[in-house]
């Protein structure tokens, strides 16, 4: 039991990593930005590089790689988002010109990478296991749960008590308030997706080393959870997407502990579908506009 | 020499084939946004159309008209209830809802025995022909040809400009969203029928998030202000990676990884280079000629 | 009466937008609808169209219920709209802005057009021409295939106005229909007001120029924090004390 709510809560601490930068860049741009999966692999991919490569210390080449992820994300705004803007179709457009940037993420680690499983190195991460009160632990669990809620707390710390922070809430509230109010706006917007896709991007080494596989398509899996999660915790809602994103992570573990395995992909859409039905827009999400 | 051209031509015929089925499967995706609903459980409903006329056809004797009218029907029953509460969510709600439900179908096969699986049917018979798939790419394109500009027609175009205010002129939106909603269903499954007796064989796999986008991007680079788009943006993605495939071989390019480079760099030309797809690309040439005869006349 | 608005009232959160609002329209009468920003006007308007639902109350139209009814099935029964702040279809012209207003007149089904049928073509030629003679009603015969985006803001105002009436409305809801238009352009749209209810329409009217709305409406109601304060010809109107007090006064 005790067990399985580490477990829940370690797969739940990278979901929920990974949704925060999802719901980040909705919540400024409306947005759904499906560059984000990839951007999640090539930092996975990078880390691992910095690692077996360069010989880096994982503690200090994960920094290194979220970094890198974070200026990825800028680089995506400009591609694929900037240009789009002010376009009435800006929102199918979007989707999909970061599928187009994701599709070529994925095409440079094909031909980096290949396409085969890539692992760290042996004693990259610890791998002592602890005892916990009857319960067996992994040791790199508890350091990646850790490293997960620091970043959650940096970010809400970030958001809430920062000039940028609160200059991003302005811009998610609404651009044109917020450029009259003489916050220039696409920087607003720029350091969005460096902080998002710095998310994602930790979000990819830890689930890399969790998991220790790493491949092109890896982050495919992860992003239609992610999907998942943000719209049950509420498009555009921080707290409900690490709500969300924990509350999945313990949902699939169980599931898997009761029905088995090939149930636990099922759970997230089903779970998905219902809110959905129930409450539109997800369960911390903000109320319908006007309509007139 | 003959064996080689032989299989040219078998390899180009299958590729013809997947362009009619892709263009079904882009019209069915244009058919929910034909009233500005970006709905993507297509490839849901393209896997139920697909595994329903296999298992036809491997336990019935059925005439293969008849196989592809369930594979049309039974996606477009299932779409009635399904559509009704979920066509309420507007704009990214509605197309996270629908992948829920495609990803909801794709791993219920996962897990149905019946069905072998995640390996899927195999075997089918190959009963697809050309002539049946252009068939009825041309029956569905006739349909969204004699649609536009009639009363239904407008009515759609309305409630893709601003749905509320086609209620308020008496249009019933839910009716004409589920009924496009619906359409795209039936296409979306006749297609899968149509893959399953090409390709002799059925997997769950074929039919998850990607293929959906796909479809997507097929509606979405042809042009989605008139049905000719996504006939056109399915063929030239469908033709593309084979050009790419057989200009790399004349080249000498390793293909994997620069072929998928060129189809998202080439996506993503179009997405922001030409947003109205690639049917507006004759008009777009037209008037920059007209503007540089009117530059020549000018010097 | 043919509309009749009974006791309705509807708040938004803590806001009552309007409360236990009555007055009734009848056939062939143009009625005002005044107050100051936020009395409640144009949420009156959203209310009898069905897009929002009263929270108190009971609006009928011929004695049958509308509150309750989606906006289409109000439509349906006779009550079309304008908008306030411009809501015309922008990829679409002038002319097909109006065509779509005439959705509510159109039965012929689609198989006809399907198998090239001549029934088809000539309903679609007899709307077209419908359509045409709006536009022409209001002055844009020669705009008809612009785009609807590119037109000037009174334009904008008067393609709404037909296609309004292109539904064949009994009951016509105008909300500021004359908002940011030339003086001539008003004169043309008070005579257009009076023509429509000539035909046995009724007409109620939301408007900020006074000038207009005493020069052209049977009776008045005024609103004000979403109260009725006063209902009756413009005469009555113009003399009551509360109005001058709450209204003619502040605005003036
Ligand atoms: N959908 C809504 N949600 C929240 N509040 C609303 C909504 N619609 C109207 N209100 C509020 O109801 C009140 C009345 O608004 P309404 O638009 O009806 O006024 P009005 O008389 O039309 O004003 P104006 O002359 O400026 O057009 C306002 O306080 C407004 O903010
Ligand atoms: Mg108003």
């Amino acid at each position: 039991m005790g067990q399985q709510i580490v477990n829940g809560l370690f797969l739940g601490s990278i979901y929920a990593l990974f949704a925060l930068g999802y719901t980040l860049v909705f919540g400024v741009l409306d947005i759904l930005n499906l560059a984000h999966q990839a951007v999640f692999m090539l930092c996975a991919f990078l880390a691992l590089t910095l690692v077996s490569l360069a010989h880096l210390h994982i503690l200090l080449a994960l920094p290194l790689a979220t970094v890198a992820a974070g200026l990825v994300g800028i680089l995506v705004e400009r591609v694929a988002f900037r240009p789009l803007r002010g376009r009435a179709d800006s929102n199918v457009a979007g989707l999909i010109s970061s599928l187009a940037v994701a599709t070529i993420f994925e095409s440079i680690a094909l031909g980096l990478w290949g396409p085969d499983v890539s692992r760290f190195p042996l004693g990259t991460v610890p791998e002592r296991q602890l005892h916990l009160g009857g319960a067996v632990v992994q040791e790199l669990q508890l350091v990646i749960i850790g490293i997960a809620v620091l970043m959650v707390l940096g970010l809400t710390f970030l958001l809430q008590r920062t000039r940028l922070g609160r200059q991003i809430r302005a811009v998610a509230e609404s651009g044109f308030a917020a450029r009259v109010l003489g916050i220039d706006v696409d920087r607003v917007i720029a350091l969005s997706f460096f902080i998002s896709s710095a998310l994602g991007g930790a979000a990819g080494v830890l689930f890399g080393l969790a998991f220790n596989s790493i491949s092109p398509d890896v982050g495919r899996s992860v992003e239609l959870k992610g999907l998942a999660v943000i719209i049950v915790g509420g498009m555009g809602s921080m707290p409900g997407a690490v709500i969300a994103g924990f509350g999945l992570g313990l949902v699939e573990t169980f599931t898997v502990a009761r029905f088995g395995s090939s149930y636990r992909d099922a759970v997230a859409f089903a779970v998905l579908f219902l809110v959905l039905l129930v409450r539109p827009r997800g369960l911390l999400g903000q109320a319908a506009t006007r309509v007139a | 020499m003959i064996a080689a051209l032989q299989e040219l031509f078998l390899t180009w015929q299958s590729a013809i084939g997947f362009v009619g089925i892709n263009g079904l499967l882009a019209l069915s995706v244009y058919a929910t946004l034909s009233c500005g609903q970006l709905s993507l459980a297509n490839a849901g409903f393209m896997a139920i159309g697909a595994f329903a006329s296999a298992l036809l056809t491997q336990h019935t004797a059925l005439p293969f008209a008849a196989v592809l009218a369930v594979a049309a029907l039974l996606p477009a029953a299932v779409a009635v209830p399904l559509g009704l509460p979920v066509l309420r969510l507007r704009g990214v709600f509605l197309a996270i809802a629908t992948i829920g439900f495609g990803e909801m179908v794709r791993l219920g096969f996962v897990n149905w025995d019946y069905t072998n699986g995640a390996l899927g049917l195999v075997g089918i018979p190959q009963r697809t022909t050309l002539p049946v798939v252009y068939l009825l790419l041309v029956a569905a394109a006739f349909l969204f040809w004699r649609l536009r500009g009639s009363r239904h027609g407008q009515a759609l175009e309305a409630i893709r400009e601003d749905e509320a205010v086609a209620r308020t002129l008496a249009i019933d939106s839910t009716r004409y969203k589920l009924a496009m909603f619906v359409l795209g269903a039936g296409l979306a499954g006749l297609a899968g029928a149509l893959d399953a007796h090409l390709t002799f064989m059925v997997a769950p796999s074929g039919f998850g998030f990607g293929r959906v986008v796909e479809m997507l991007v097929y509606a979405v680079v042809g042009g989605i202000t008139s049905f000719i788009g996504p006939v056109i943006g399915a063929a030239f993605l469908t033709l593309l990676p084979e050009v790419l495939r057989v200009l790399g071989e004349l080249v000498g390019v390793e293909p994997g990884p620069l072929r998928q480079f060129l189809n998202g760099a080439i996506l993503l030309a179009v997405i922001l280079f030409l947003p109205h797809g690639l049917a507006s690309l004759p008009r777009r040439l037209r008037r920059w000629r007209e503007r540089r005869k009117g530059v020549a006349l000018a010097a | 009466m043919l509309l009749e608005v009974d006791a309705v009232g509807r708040s938004f959160g803590g806001v009552q937008a309007v409360q236990s609002a009555s007055f009734g329209v009848a056939p062939g009468e143009v009625h005002g609808l005044i107050g100051p920003n936020g009395a409640g006007k144009t949420t009156l308007l959203n209310l009898i169209s069905g897009l929002v639902r009263p929270t108190q109350g009971t609006i009928q139209l011929r004695g049958r219920r509308l509150d309750g009814l989606p906006p289409h099935r109000v439509a349906a029964l006779g009550v079309t709209r304008t908008f306030q702040n411009i809501r015309l279809f922008p990829e679409l012209s002038a002319l097909e802005n109006v065509i779509v207003g005439a959705h509510r007149t159109r039965r012929a089904p689609l198989w006809p057009r399907l198998l090239f049928a001549p029934t088809a073509a000539r309903e679609e030629r007899a709307v077209r021409a419908r359509a045409a003679a709006l536009l022409e009603r209001v002055g844009l015969a020669e705009r008809a295939g612009e785009r609807s985006a590119n037109l000037s803001y009174g334009e904008q105002r008067r393609v709404e106005i037909a296609r309004a009436l292109a539904a064949d409305p009994a009951v016509l809801l105008l909300d500021e229909p004359t908002a940011g238009m030339s003086r001539g352009e008003v004169e043309a749209i008070a005579r257009l007001i009076r023509d429509v209810a000539r035909e046995g329409r009724a007409v109620l009217l939301v408007e900020h120029n006074l000038e207009l709305v005493m020069g052209v409406c049977d009776r008045i109601t005024v609103l004000d924090f979403g109260k009725v304060l006063a209902d009756g010809t413009p005469a009555e109107v113009r003399a009551d004390p509360a109005v001058i007090a709450a209204y003619l006064g502040s605005d003036a």
